[in-house]
């Protein structure tokens, strides 16, 4: 392939090359047990520390707070589940709304059939939580309060401090799934109540397998992996150090890059959903327009369907994604498309493009052209259309 | 995912359009589940099926077993398409993924249609067709979401 244009840095990012270097020793001269007595080995303790420290730095945590896990999903399974089993004895209700991740959806699934009552929230056409709406599902029974970060497919970022303020005020714990805001947006943890956050290092351009949970000191939630007495007896197993080094370094450098390379992302966002509303006709971005991660795009087009429009971008060398049934697997498009009241046919026909640091002008100047022959070239082939543009005659 | 027949009938497919004043169309699928094929038949005098469009919306599967659909069909007289199966239409492009394999029952489906449309016009019965189930309108009635 001559070209290649990624534009789905919310499935995964490229590891950066400092992020694979500072791994490599880690694997080979410094493969020690951190929980072994001699000195090498128990020098890895000290480096772990060092990247709880980094990471609790950015979230104005402190380092103790910070619980090293396998990813997101791990960190999301691990707070609903434990703090559901840790609050048992005020009650066995919680609140959550109908676009988090699977991580969290299928959790509470999980804990309802054990059980446990869950509110799920509707967010608004826009993708966005209404605050008010959290205050009242809050019954005295209601142990925690999940709601995401920021949206993985259109990329909404929620009220988060304004739920916090309320779980705060109501004493319910709040957990948050911040795999796609952290390292894109700046998050203090102190100003937005949060008790639980769960973040993920390949979304960061660190690498895949590793991630941690913030757990609020005084957050009584017992171990989820059990065994040994890693990560303060909460999180057991031997320490993934290489990927632990590689997380303290990419969220090192997300951070310190955070300002200037989500100004340029944004810009770039913004030229993109510019150029595809002004050139491409019958389309609908998803997704609060303002309240949305630097570098998320996602578009409905109506009469297509997004696995042919997917399958034609890669052959230009262009990789998105789609929430199109065809893609998740099942009969249903996206729950998230869903969700913000968008009829299954047009759920069926989304797009997402997820930019990144390294993507330029004229990757966004080619995706277009190419997106504009791709659309029209299905559209002539969709019995939909067709309808369309005969209903529309019939009309004149 | 894709065997390389389909991604050919995919990128390049076969007999795309529509035909003015068709003998037969038929229309099947259901917007919601993400799939329609509608497929447009010109049959002579002879009961040969002498030119065939289709139009599909629809992922890569869809679009190919439509494409490969027609091309199946195409010369052949009307009992000739109706032994056109899904079976041979998966054959012919050397098997779908397991969760693709409805994309080619609805080709046939769609066939069938056309042929049945093309039977109510005429008139006439063919051996073993049968009203065609898959209606647009009637799944967005019967399904429940």
């Amino acid at each position: 392939m001559e070209r290649l244009i990624y534009l789905d840095n919310a499935a995964t990012t490229k590891t950066a090359p400092e992020v694979v270097e500072a791994m490599l020793p880690y694997f080979t001269e410094h493969f020690g047990n951190p929980s072994s007595i001699y000195g090498f080995a128990a020098a890895n303790k000290e480096v772990i520390t060092r990247q709880r420290e980094i990471i609790a730095d950015k979230l104005g945590a402190e380092p103790n707070e910070i619980y090293f896990t396998a990813g997101g999903t791990e960190s999301d399974n691990w707070a609903i589940i434990a703090a559901a089993e840790a609050y048992e004895a005020k009650g066995r209700h919680i609140i959550t709304s109908k676009i988090e991740h699977h991580a969290v959806l299928h959790t509470c699934e999980y804990l309802e059939k054990r059980g446990y009552e869950v509110t799920y929230l509707d967010v608004g056409e826009d993708g966005l939580l209404d605050p008010a709406e959290v205050e009242k599902a809050i019954r005295p029974d209601t142990i925690l309060v999940s709601i995401m970060y920021a949206n993985n497919e259109i990329g909404t970022i929620q009220p988060i401090r304004e739920i916090g303020e309320i779980t705060h005020a109501h004493g319910v714990l709040f957990h948050t799934d911040a795999v796609q805001a952290f390292a894109q947006i700046p998050i203090s943890v102190e100003e937005c109540h949060i008790d639980m956050l769960s973040a993920s290092g390949h979304k960061l351009n660190g690498p895949k397998g590793i991630g941690f949970l913030y757990i609020r000191k005084g957050v009584k939630i017992r171990s989820f992996i059990h065994g040994g007495a890693q990560e303060r007896k909460r999180r057991a197993g031997t320490e993934n150090v290489p990927g632990i080094v590689g997380l303290g370094k990419a969220v090192e450098m997300a951070a310190s890059t955070m300002e200037e390379r989500t100004r340029k992302e944004s810009e770039l966002r913004d030229y993109l959903i510019s150029r595809i509303e002004k050139e491409i006709p019958y389309c609908r971005l998803n997704g609060d327009r303002a309240k949305r991660l630097p570098n998320n795009v996602n578009f409905s087009f109506q009469f297509i369907e997004g696995e042919s429009l997917l399958i034609m971008l890669d052959m230009k060398g262009i990789c998105a994604s789609s929430g199109s049934a065809c893609t998740s697997g099942s009969l249903d498009p996206s729950h998230v498309l869903l969700a913000i009241g968008l009829p299954h046919e047009i759920a069926h026909g989304s797009l997402r493009m997820t930019l990144g640091a390294d993507t330029t002008r004229e990757d966004v100047d080619y995706t277009v052209d190419c997106l504009k022959d791709i659309v029209a070239q299905l559209r002539s082939m969709s019995p939909l259309y067709e309808d369309f543009v005969k209903k529309q005659e019939e009309e004149k | 995912m894709y065997t390389e027949k389909v991604m050919d009938h995919f990128q390049h497919p076969r007999n795309v359009g529509e035909i003015e004043g068709a003998s037969g169309v038929g229309t099947v699928g259901n917007a919601k589940c993400g799939d329609i094929m509608r497929i447009y038949l010109d049959i002579d005098e002879n009961q040969i099926i002498r030119d065939v469009k289709f139009k599909t919306f629809g992922c890569g599967a869809a679009v190919a077993t439509s494409s490969m659909a027609t091309e199946l069909v195409k010369g052949k007289n009307i009992q000739e398409a109706m032994k056109v199966t899904n079976k041979a239409v998966m054959e012919a492009l050397d098997g779908l993924p397991p969760v693709k394999v409805h994309c080619s029952l609805l080709a046939e489906e769609a066939i069938h249609a056309a042929l049945w449309d093309y039977a109510q016009k005429n008139g006439i019965e063919i051996e073993g067709l049968e009203k065609p189930k898959s209606d647009i309108h009637e799944d967005e009635e019967e399904e429940d979401y």
